[in-house]
């Protein structure tokens, strides 16, 4: 018999003459107590959640982003930034930087990690990305990476600045499930990321930058 | 003495029969008894902070109890679909019953790819599996990634926590280690030594050939690895290297997706006392044809090393419970005075204490079901409310009872079997419940109370226990007469 056999009968040897234990999960358990009302509401809480952890939050709109953005990465000092220019965010930025000079370089995430990871690890300062919503409850992003932006163009710069709208701002985690309807549409890689990277393994100090990015910026457009 | 060996917190041996050496030990050292204190008492601090609600935080215990038995009571069956799932989505699932099998199984892996570098995240299983010397004695590098794996690593130590892994080091210490090891200059700056990790660290992922990881929870119904951390390395582990390898025990597995809402709520705060980690990652699938990162090859590795043995047992399958979360540790005060590297096994404290005895048997862990003073604070804050304090007296029960005796539940069973005790206890059974042998013998003992012998340990550190100069009968005879 293989490990797989041994172990599944070992298991259903032990189950025998039991009956499976009913699902009694309590939804309003985990959505009730987390509850933040209108967007205002969800808006408030996601922020209060994230900026005790060090991310910068900024509410702009759909028409000012760029701009503000721009002045982010003027006072951050970062020389390149890596984009996805197939996405609505990504073709503002393209507008807003032919008509503006003393930007950074804008980057493309547009070949196999392989065939640029050096560049990719110890080049690349900075990166700009969408989300499919926030939850204001632990103050995340769900973030699903795909063609257009892959798993580690949220992962390996020092900085990540992450772009969400305000509508796209949910409740909590089981509301998050439900409304992207998860259970159906399993992703390749599903990621809630609420704050900068950080550690508190010596002596229980608080230091942020571990392994991923050293600053987390979300810009929250409010109109969207 | 180096300069490095004056900073170091020695390095207990490794075999649980020496715990009460290794505890002697651990509570002679004021510097590891300081470091623990204060880490405790601040995480004890952040969990309640974070659960304050008790009305939200004790149904919350008991739905996410419920989560975990109900999935424990179907546990082949969503074995099975988790293993559909991921294989339809092409993940690769593999079965081990033992460690060996395990990383026999890692070890083909990584030689089909010709693999020289592993990075790892962080995975208890794979202390489990003592992966990293295995693959070491086949040329193979593992590498830890998390902060305070990677510090203990670099001190040839093992995990004293299971979350935070390094904390029974001070931050001198760690500047200490870092000086001797990685030459750098000295720092206790927190911040400072941080940063020389991640250079460190940020270039062996760019190297390694494979990823490990561990798992929070499997997810049968997407089929998916749910993994929480906060410092990316878990991601970075996952997603740079071209093959990722998960490794969980069989009990990981969870029913729904929703059933994660409520648990990686209790996890993370009762671990740390955080809302939710950094990074919360859910893996279905290896990188697909059209997507430009992420690992072309992904693994399951699925273990049993006497899980199958502790769910054989209605009572004990309620160990498998378990997430991981380390609060039981947080608020022992036992684990608290000796640090976790004094049990010399994988999972130190109480969840250490109830589930050592199923992965390395009763014979050689015959010390931990008593290292306990079943004060009952592990049971109140475990959030899946496992019975520990009634798990660690029917641990004690199978330790003292004769190993010949069927049935045989747990390996091991009868490592503190004594016959001269069991005796005594007949013996004092027999005074008690035969009255004019208790009358004969309590007549004895009061008036012989001089003679009372030292009674083992006890009259160590206490006074001697006499008899009184009469009988309770006797009082109470006198009393009633009186009146």
């Amino acid at each position: 018999m293989t490990a797989r056999e041994n172990i599944l009968k070992k298991l259903r040897t032990s189950l025998e003459g039991t009956t499976p234990r009913p699902d009694d999960f309590n939804v309003e358990l985990v959505t009730k107590p987390w509850s933040y009302g209108d967007t205002q509401g969800k808006i408030k809480q996601l922020r209060t959640m994230m900026e005790s952890v060090r991310t910068e939050i900024h509410q702009t709109t759909k028409a000012s982003w760029v701009a503000l953005f721009a002045d982010l990465l003027k006072q951050k000092q970062v020389n390149n930034l890596l984009y996805a220019p197939t996405t609505e965010w990504g073709k503002q930025i393209d507008n807003y930087w032919q008509q503006n000079t003393d930007l950074p370089t804008l980057k493309l995430y547009d070949r196999l990690v392989d065939e640029w990871k050096n560049e990719l690890f110890f080049e690349i300062e900075s990166s700009i990305t969408s989300t499919l919503g926030g939850i204001a409850a632990t103050g995340s992003l769900i973030v699903w990476p795909n063609r257009e932006e892959p798993r580690l163009m949220s992962l390996v710069p020092p900085i990540h600045f992450a772009i969400l709208e305000a509508s796209k701002i949910v409740d909590n985690f089981y509301d998050a499930q439900q409304k992207l309807n998860w259970v159906e549409n399993t992703p390749t890689n599903a990621l809630l990321i609420s704050g900068p990277s950080k550690t508190a393994d010596i002596e229980q100090v608080l230091a942020y930058g571990a392994h991923g990015p050293k600053e987390l910026i979300v810009l929250i457009l409010v109109d969207v | 003495m180096s300069n490095q060996d004056q900073h170091r917190i020695p390095v207990f041996d490794a075999l649980s029969q020496h715990f009460k050496e290794n505890a002697h030990q651990a509570l002679g050292n004021q510097q590891l008894r300081h470091n623990m204190r204060s880490a405790m008492d601040s995480l004890m601090t952040k969990r309640l902070a974070s659960m304050s609600d008790e009305y939200e935080r004790e149904h919350l215990r008991e739905l996410g109890n419920h989560i975990r038995a109900r999935a424990l009571s179907k546990l082949p069956d969503l074995l099975e679909k988790l293993e559909a799932n991921l294989t339809k989505q092409g993940v690769q699932v593999h079965w081990a019953e033992t460690t060996d099998q395990a990383n026999q199984i890692i070890l083909e892996i990584a030689q089909r790819r010709q693999a020289k570098h592993f990075i790892k995240g962080k995975s208890m299983v794979s202390e489990e599996l003592n992966m990293n010397h295995y693959l070491q004695h086949h040329g193979i590098e593992a590498l830890e990634s998390d902060m305070g794996e990677y510090i203990i690593q670099l001190d040839h130590e093992r995990p004293s926590h299971i979350i935070v892994p390094a904390i029974h080091k001070s931050a001198k210490q760690v500047g200490h280690l870092f000086e001797n090891k990685l030459h750098t200059q000295y720092t206790d700056d927190v911040d400072t030594l941080i940063q020389t990790g991640r250079k460190i660290l940020r270039q062996k992922f760019f190297e390694a050939d494979i990823g490990i990881s561990g798992v929070n929870f499997a997810v049968a119904e997407t089929g998916s690895l749910f993994l929480v951390e906060n410092e990316g390395n878990g991601r970075m582990s996952t997603t740079v290297p071209p093959v990722h390898i998960a490794i969980t025990g069989i009990e990981k597995v969870v029913e729904n997706l929703r059933d994660t809402v409520a648990l990686v709520s209790l996890l993370t705060r009762s671990a740390l006392g955080q809302a939710i980690t950094t990074y919360v990652n859910l893996i279905s699938s290896p990188r697909k044809a059209d997507e430009l990162d992420g690992p072309e090859e992904v693994h399951l590795v699925l273990l049993d090393n006497g899980r199958t043995q502790a769910f054989a047992d209605a009572q004990l399958r309620q160990t498998l419970n378990c997430i991981r979360c380390g609060a039981c540790m947080n608020h022992c005060p036992v684990y608290t005075r000796i640090g976790g590297q004094a049990y010399g096994t994988v999972y130190p404290g109480p969840i250490g204490k109830i589930i050592s005895p199923h992965l390395m048997g009763l014979d050689k862990t015959e010390d931990l079901p008593i290292a306990s003073t079943l004060c009952g604070a592990c049971g109140e804050v475990c959030p899946v409310k496992i019975p520990i304090p009634e798990l660690l007296r029917r641990l004690r029960e199978e330790d003292v009872r004769p190993p010949e005796e069927t049935p045989h539940t747990v390996k091991g069973q009868g490592a503190r079997f004594s016959r001269k005790e069991r005796l005594m206890w007949k013996v004092w059974k027999t005074l008690n419940t035969k009255p004019a042998l208790y009358r004969n013998f309590s007549l004895l003992a009061t008036r012989f109370r001089a003679l009372t012998p030292n009674i083992m340990a006890w009259s160590q550190n206490h006074s001697k226990a006499k008899p009184a100069k009469h009988t309770l009968h006797e009082l109470a005879r006198k009393h009633l007469g009186e009146q």
